[in-house]
């Protein structure tokens, strides 16, 4: 059966790679004793399919994935045994049993929560309005393939912005501070909260120095009203279906929803 | 002070490397601690974290109810800078507290190139780099590690180094800093440092004056507190089952350099190559039973979730039951997708047999042998007893078992060495390929052979050798180059990697250098010197010049301390630091190996008399215990 996951990645683990969360993620696999699919081969490794991944340096509330194992396992005990398996800042939030479609082309827009130093909320509102006022934005990105350059104005949905609830307790300048929430299609090559700061540097002189810190908090399908749906929804949907047909229904409010224990 | 840091950190490369988390990493609580000890690998983190060493006294330490300890390695010159700019101070990865703030700061040194990062890493810290401006408030900083049976060259800037195996005296240095503590630090940091200076392989710098004579050479080395020993003489951890270290690997985040967990199946070896300080340093040799190899694998496995096992040893297949164990573990781990291996393993055929267990499940992809040397003659003279025919012989059975590629070490620079020993590298290697293609009938064969240059280490037969000029390394490797390529038709499937001499020279200079080298040390730091073990941050020449800068007015030299040999009768600089050999037996071996004579493995022949065992008050331990493997039943899926 394959199982669906979204986890988080959060605090320190916010700089780990997306190499580095796989390999972890394979680590704890093989810790929680579940019964895995293995890719055949010389050296197999565990089927782990991926959808999409934070940039080095962010945080998230919205990643996904999808394993293989090769018994039916209820996706309550499948999260239990990752999360304990997995390291402090990796935790799973919700695990559900795969339905048809695919997963990845269910994400194509994320929502950041950017939480930006050095400038103040009103001076990150104005240049959010002229970024947004803008027909283009070009923002220069080194991709594996060299350089080159992006608009990061067309893949902008919305752009907010929040004041900081505290005043954080680092030296000067760096006490200033605004929260950017912005809505991002997904597109290729992506654009990344980077970007988006470097389109705000770029239109509206916000100081290149800034230091920033992002946190992914939604994922999902960008509908008509520029909101976003949940990508877990239809296979929660399709698993709910399925015990009812079966007259199985257990007495929870519902399968799917499986607590987030960390 | 993750918070100051955690701005810094997206400005850098890697910076997961920084952030600690790691499993099975502990962090105690701060304040109820007595004594805390931050530990260092002072190396890029991807090296450091999978350091054994590090990684037992750091479980070893934090199992004491009042002890905390917690570990950091060098940072890049990217996050450095950004650390001064910002007066963010040397962090521990744990719980990112100020290394300054910790009592005591132990360093481990496996190689000498890692000195200049102790400099950065105590500057950081806000630790002067000179001891003896050290006041209480500052940790005590103690090395360990090989290169700590020459500190010399560092002896400016560390207050204390262990000799040998640390398990057992990090305790009771820990014990004596308790105790110092709770009668409320008299005597200062004096009196503690001098209470160190009472325990077992601990050698204290300070406590030690050193005199020369007008030809640069050492006079004598004689103690200035009668509360010190004469001679200091290392550690031995004798009964390995019981260190059953590390239980809980660590486990990174961060990608590392090698991607398995370690079993440390046998320390200490008795092969007696002669330019091997592991080997020398290390002796006797001890064995950890059949038993407590099983159920370290078992539990490491299971608290690591690593797939890959290393069996380690300076020689593992020379475990006197290593049949049983690799056989016994092949079965168990049959199936479940778990790899084993098993580093430095010497030329023989029953390596392949061994290779080809440990394989059962897996790729047969490529065999390491390590014959140091390409010509008989000079196989003698490091008393690496192999011969070409045993070589052919066994990569002929490898080919003929499925492997497909054969790697060969070897060493350029020995002592007594020619051109022509270096040329018959390629000799052996066109030989290999001809023996691969016989066996096996396909062209596709390959052989890669590796060369570093040879470095003269402190307490071997070579301590006294010259080191072999750079240029002369350089020429005979272009000269091979060259060789191998004289026939194509076989050349093409030789690969050939090196180190060129340089580095070499300086790894020479720092190994057999007295604390004159100090000040070039400080200098080459001075001047931007950092992670001098890797080539891209590597100067020559800022070595060269800050050699000249302060070692010509002392009357000595960058050669003088390398390439010169030394007389039997010259004072070294760790004459007074007891590797338990016997200087005289050192000698002769040394004088065996100029006239190309072997010697026997104590292990399987009768005692040659280096020294350690009587002097040291120790054993040899080798099986067969005739016991049977694990009492584990096999773990399946």
């Amino acid at each position: 059966m394959k199982i669906r996951l979204r986890y988080a990645k959060r605090g320190k683990l916010r700089f780990a790679s997306h190499r580095d969360v796989a390999r972890t993620f394979e680590r704890a696999l093989r810790r929680a004793g579940l019964p895995m699919a293995y890719s055949q081969g010389y050296s197999p490794h565990p089927r782990v399919s991926w959808a999409g991944a934070a940039p080095t340096g962010a945080a998230s509330e919205a990643e996904y994935l999808e394993i293989q194992l090769v018994e039916q396992v209820d996706p309550a005990v499948v999260c239990a045994k990752l999360n304990a398996a997995l390291p402090e800042g990796l935790a799973i939030i919700e695990g559900v049993p795969a339905g048809p479609g695919g997963l990845a082309e269910r994400m194509t827009a994320s929502a950041w929560r950017i939480e930006i130093r050095g400038v103040t909320a009103q001076q990150l509102r104005q240049a959010a309005q002229v970024l947004l006022a803008a027909p283009e934005v070009l923002v220069e990105r080194v991709t594996k393939d060299g350089r080159r350059s992006i608009d990061a104005r067309a893949a902008i949905v919305s752009l907010n912005v929040e004041d900081c609830p505290t005043v954080p307790p680092v030296p000067d300048q760096l006490n200033q501070c605004g929260i950017l929430i912005a809505v991002v299609r997904q597109v290729s090559p992506a654009v990344r909260p980077d970007d988006v700061l470097s389109a705000l540097g770029a239109v509206a002189g916000l100081p290149s120095s800034v230091l920033a810190k992002a946190i992914r908090t939604r994922q999902g399908w960008l509908d008509d009203d520029g909101g976003l749906v949940d990508p877990l929804m239809a296979d929660r949907v399709a698993a709910r279906t399925a015990l009812m047909e079966s007259g199985d229904e257990p007495d929870r409010h519902d399968v799917a929803d499986i607590p987030v224990d960390r | 002070m993750f918070e100051q840091l955690e701005l810094l950190l997206p400005r850098v490369s890697k910076p997961v490397q920084y952030i600690g988390g790691e499993l099975n990493a502990t962090v105690k609580d701060w304040d109820t601690a007595a004594i805390r000890w931050a530990l260092m690998y002072p190396d890029a983190y991807e090296v450091g974290l999978p350091n054994q060493g590090i990684m037992i006294l750091y479980e070893v330490l934090n199992e004491q109810h009042d002890v905390l300890a917690e570990r950091t390695y060098a940072v890049w010159p990217d996050l450095e800078k950004l650390m001064r700019e910002h007066r963010v101070p040397q962090f521990t990865v744990d719980s990112h507290r100020p290394v300054g703030e910790f009592d005591l700061l132990g360093v481990s040194f496996a190689t000498e190139l890692g000195y200049t990062n102790l400099l950065t890493a105590l500057d950081l810290a806000g630790i002067p780099l000179h001891a003896a401006q050290r006041t209480n408030g500052h940790p005590i900083v103690i090395a360990g590690g090989h290169a700590a049976f020459n500190p010399e060259p560092i002896a400016d800037f560390i207050d204390a180094a262990v000799l040998g195996d640390g398990e057992e005296a990090v305790l009771e240095i820990t014990d004596a800093v308790r105790e110092w503590k709770a009668q409320g630090q008299p005597g200062g940091r004096t009196e503690l440092l001098t209470r160190l200076g009472e325990i077992d392989g601990v050698y204290l710098p300070g406590a030690y004056d050193v005199s020369y004579l007008p030809d640069g050479r050492i006079a004598g080395i004689v103690r200035n507190t009668e509360r010190v020993a004469h001679r200091v003489a290392k550690r031995t951890t004798m009964d390995l089952d019981e260190w059953p270290y590390p239980k809980q690997p660590l486990v990174p985040i961060a990608e590392i350099v090698h991607e398995r967990m370690s079993v440390e199946i046998f320390r200490g070896c008795t092969r007696g190559c002669r330019f091997c300080q592991a080997g020398m340093i290390t002796r006797p040799v001890r064995e950890r039973s059949i038993e407590g190899i099983g159920e370290m694998v078992e539990q490491g496995l299971k608290a690591s979730g690593f797939s890959e096992v290393g069996l380690l040893s300076l020689s593992s297949a020379d475990h006197s039951e290593i049949r049983e164990i690799t056989k016994g573990l092949a079965d168990r781990y049959e199936g479940t997708g778990t790899g084993l291996s098993l580093p430095s393993t010497r030329v023989d055929a029953f390596n392949i047999d061994l290779a080809n267990e440990i394989s059962r499940n897996g790729r047969r992809s490529g065999l390491t042998f390590a014959p140091e040397g390409g010509s008989e003659r000079i196989r003698r003279v490091i008393n690496k007893m192999v011969s070409e025919e045993d070589l052919i012989r066994t990569v002929a059975t490898a080919f003929g078992a499925g492997w497909r590629q054969v790697k060969l070490y070897f060493m350029c620079g020995l002592p007594t060495e020619t051109d022509d020993d270096v040329l018959q590298i390629a000799h052996m290697a066109h030989r290999v390929i001809r023996a691969g293609r016989e066996v096996t009938g396909s062209k596709d064969i390959r052989c890669t052979i590796s060369i570093g240059a040879f470095v003269p280490k402190p307490h071997t037969p070579f301590q006294w050798a010259g080191q072999e000029d750079p240029d002369i390394v350089d020429s005979r490797l272009r000269k091979l180059r060259v060789e191998i390529n004289s026939d194509r038709r076989i050349g093409r499937n030789v690969g050939m990697r090196y180190h060129d001499g340089k580095p070499a020279l300086i790894e020479g200079l720092l190994s057999r250098g007295d604390r004159r080298v100090g000040r070039v040390i400080e200098r080459v730091w001075r001047d931007g010197g950092r992670f001098d073990g890797w080539s891209e941050h590597f100067s020559y020449d800022r070595w060269v010049t800050a050699c000249a800068a302060e070692l010509a007015a002392l009357g000595v030299s960058l050669e003088w301390f390398t390439t010169r040999e030394r007389d039997r009768d010259e004072v070294l600089p760790w004459d007074h630091l007891d590797s338990g050999l016997d200087k005289d037996w050192l000698w002769d071996d040394w004088q065996d190996a100029l006239s190309g004579r072997e010697q026997d493995d104590c292990r399987w022949t009768p005692c040659f008399d280096c020294g350690v065992c009587p002097s040291m008050g120790t054993d040899i331990q080798v099986g067969p215990s005739g016991r049977q493997l694990l009492p584990i039943s096999p773990a399946g899926r």
